[in-house]
């Protein structure tokens, strides 16, 4: 612990040359209450600042304004029903929600997907991951006060999410994964588009490399600004692009087994020193642009078969426990499994990134600025779906 | 030459009602052609399209009348006299501005010894309608937004003011009207068939200029104060209906009579090589309208393309960057005077 106090007082005293003159002249803490209805915390999320001036001096983030009590429904749900649930946790990537729990699933029924729904599953895994993170490379500019990009964000996702429902017939929540295979084979045609869109984000990536990234103002906001060391990271639990931009060399498409098809993929897991809200932003937007590689390599090499295992009509899951996880967008997400033999399962834990990504601001807000709070929340990126579930 | 005779009452009222007009008119014409179409069309959007039939141009009015039939919302809290005293303020602060703008020869409301300095002066007014707001809605995010603007206002006032100090040594004169003349009658080397614009001397003048002037009317990259992001809207969150209008109409009016401040500075102001006489006073509101638009297109560039700097690297960028750059331009301007 020692090592954290020096560095929080190292970071406090770079952050403000004045803190002395403001012991000195004894000035009025005052609280602000930053939401649940604010403009930059992405739906209900509250943090309460006790500021000196503008300085923060303690923050406390409140969650639970959308908290929708999903562990307790799955346990009066059968399965599938539960895969529609579920795909509101993270409303942005909804596919990537789903993929978890279906595994934990397979995993207790002992049945495995044919190769071709893998490789399907991978690819919407990538889709969803894409049509998350571009909204999180536009939005940050808007949270710095850049307003342009988001709207280029919002005009190329469209063409993943279009994707997206050519093929599940669902925009945001395709309900697409099914124990044991797919809900469908992908329409003719849709390669093509897919290889077209994927060429589409990649020139919307280097457009915001140009024309956020590499803004003098965007890293003098960024750069330096809510530095979280790996240990610290670690420590609260963070995953994802969060630990990975704090130096951690941890994917867990990568570190762990899977019957997706990422181990057989030639890619690579983008880390940054620095851990500031600028490598953050930085991890993101490289495994944006991963990701639409991966996605091509996955369309090129999808093996043909058919894309279900065979599963009875009427899934019970036999008694046991069983724990999946994947590297979603926002961080690990897992789901840990009880079941009693039922149609649904006896009780369900979801691990879901933001929770804990978002369990470091405190640490992190302390001593920095109030426009800092904004970089801060937005460069961890939580979707409040993913918070309070 | 037009040989008007009229009483002086009648030309006070007419001198006031055109710049009363020219207040709604700028920033409705600021608001549509830049807010609403230019912005649009770099964000590969069409922003309106219905209102109007033509390009949604009746957008705005309708916005208008929208804010005029809302309620008139004060919150309990709010200090009530001085809420509802304060969008005034800034207005006014915005109509005084447009008295020593020249728009031809003879088209100006009053050519002050002083104007420029006068126009300076009274734009720093608005400051005081902020900071009564943001004091008086009984809201933090107002209050940090105007403390923020009042901080900001002062930082700024400071490089605008020694950025036009240049144009003032060179010209000679106070006088925008002086201004004027001087660059349609200067030369630079040695041509002189379209006289001599300030930007071409004053080109660092200038870029300290807009940069402050973005500053005054608290746009990206300086929109600190009402950062919508972290303080909702700032000063004006308390605010609707017909007061936050008010607010809107002062911040595209100012932008507008600042955007026409910096055509007249530094790209001549009304004046066109080889019109002259009655012929500048008719064409002279185009050419001025024009150059405005200019100056406002790249104002409104910058904000739409921008993030926005902290509030201790903003300060830190006048007091350190701009003020030093400000003062080598009027050391410089002075040196090229006396000697050259």
């Amino acid at each position: 612990m020692a090592v954290t106090d020096q560095q929080q007082i190292h970071y406090i005293a770079s952050q403000a040359a004045d803190i002395r003159l403001n012991v000195e002249l004894q000035t009025e803490e005052m609280t602000l209450n930053l939401g649940p209805q604010h403009p930059a915390t992405h739906g209900t999320l509250r943090v309460v600042a006790k500021l000196d001036g503008e300085q923060v001096v303690k923050a406390d983030v409140v969650c639970g304004y959308m908290h929708r009590g999903y562990e307790k429904l799955v346990e009066v749900r059968t399965y599938p029903q539960i895969n529609t649930l579920i795909n509101r946790i993270d409303w942005l990537s909804s596919f990537a929600n789903e993929v978890p729990f279906i595994l934990a699933a397979e995993d207790l029924m002992e049945v495995e997907a044919p190769p071709r729904a893998q490789w399907i599953r991978t690819v919407f895994f990538e889709l969803s991951r894409i049509a998350n993170i571009t909204l999180f490379i536009g939005e940050m500019g808007v949270q710095l006060g850049a307003i342009t990009p988001v709207f280029f964000a919002f005009r190329d996702r469209e063409h993943v999410l279009n994707l997206i429902e050519e093929a599940t017939g669902g925009r945001f929540h395709p309900n697409f994964d099914r124990i044991g295979g797919l809900k469908d084979d992908l329409p003719r045609g849709w390669i093509a588009e897919t290889k077209e869109a994927m060429r589409r984000i990649r020139g919307y990536c280097d457009e915001l490399e140009d024309l956020l990234m590499g803004n003098e103002i965007f890293e003098a906001r960024t750069r330096g600004v809510g530095v979280i060391p790996a240990d610290i990271g670690l420590s609260y639990g963070l995953s994802g692009a969060n630990i990975r931009a704090s130096g951690v060399d941890w994917d867990l498409r990568r570190d762990a087994p899977s019957p997706l098809a990422w181990k057989e993929l030639d890619w690579k897991v983008w880390t940054h020193p620095d851990g500031d809200s600028f490598a953050r932003y930085w991890v993101r937007l490289q495994e944006t642009r991963e990701a639409t590689k991966m996605v091509d390599q996955l369309l090129d090499g999808l093996p043909s078969g058919p894309i279900q295992a065979k599963v009875p009509r009427i899934i019970k899951v036999p008694a046991g426990e069983a724990w999946a996880h994947t590297e979603n967008p926002l961080g690990e997400m897992g789901y840990y499994l009880v079941s009693q033999g039922g149609l649904g399962p006896f009780r369900c834990k979801i691990r879901s990134a933001s929770f804990h990504n978002v369990s470091i601001a405190p640490w992190l807000l302390k001593g920095v600025y109030v426009p800092d709070i904004i970089t801060i929340l937005a460069s961890l990126y939580f979707i409040l779906g993913d918070i309070d579930r | 030459m037009l040989a008007l005779e009229i009483p002086y009452w009648q030309l006070t009222i007419i001198k006031t009602a055109v710049v009363l007009s020219i207040i709604p008119v700028g920033a409705l014409l600021l608001g549509y052609v830049f807010l609403l179409k230019m912005m649009a069309h770099m964000q590969s959007r069409m922003g309106p399209m219905e209102p109007g039939g033509f390009h949604g141009w009746f957008q705005l009015f309708g916005d208008a009348i929208k804010f005029i039939q809302k309620e008139d919302i004060i919150p309990s809290e709010a200090d009530r006299r001085v809420f509802a005293l304060a969008p005034l303020v800034v207005l006014v602060s915005t109509f005084l501005l447009y008295i020593v703008i020249p728009a031809g020869p003879r088209l100006v409301v009053q050519d002050l010894d002083v104007g420029i300095f006068y126009a300076l002066a009274v734009s720093s007014l608005g400051v005081i309608g902020v900071l009564m707001a943001g004091w008086a809605s009984a809201n933090k995010f107002a209050l940090m937004g105007s403390l923020r603007a009042a901080g900001q206002l002062i930082a700024y006032e400071l490089p605008l003011i020694l950025a036009v100090v240049g144009v003032v040594i060179q010209a000679g004169t106070m006088s925008l009207q002086g201004i004027v003349h001087a660059q349609a009658d200067g030369a630079i080397f040695g041509l002189s068939w379209f006289g001599n614009p300030f930007i071409f001397t004053q080109l660092i003048g200038f870029a300290i200029f807009l940069a402050a002037a973005q500053a005054e009317l608290t746009q990206t990259p300086f929109d600190m104060p009402v950062a919508e992001s972290e303080l909702v809207a700032g000063f004006m969150t308390e605010y609707s209906g017909f007061r936050f209008l008010f607010f809107f109409m002062a911040e595209f009016g100012t932008a507008f009579a600042l955007s026409a401040i910096a055509a007249t500075l530094y790209l001549g102001g009304w004046s066109l090589p080889g019109i002259e006489g009655t012929l500048a006073d008719i064409l002279g509101p185009v050419v001025l309208g024009a150059k405005v638009m200019l100056v406002a297109f790249l104002i409104f560039w910058i904000r739409f393309t921008f993030p926005r700097f902290r509030e201790d690297q903003l300060q830190a960028f006048a007091w350190k960057i701009l003020i030093p750059l400000s003062l080598v331009n009027i050391m410089a301007t002075a040196a090229f005077k006396v000697f050259v």
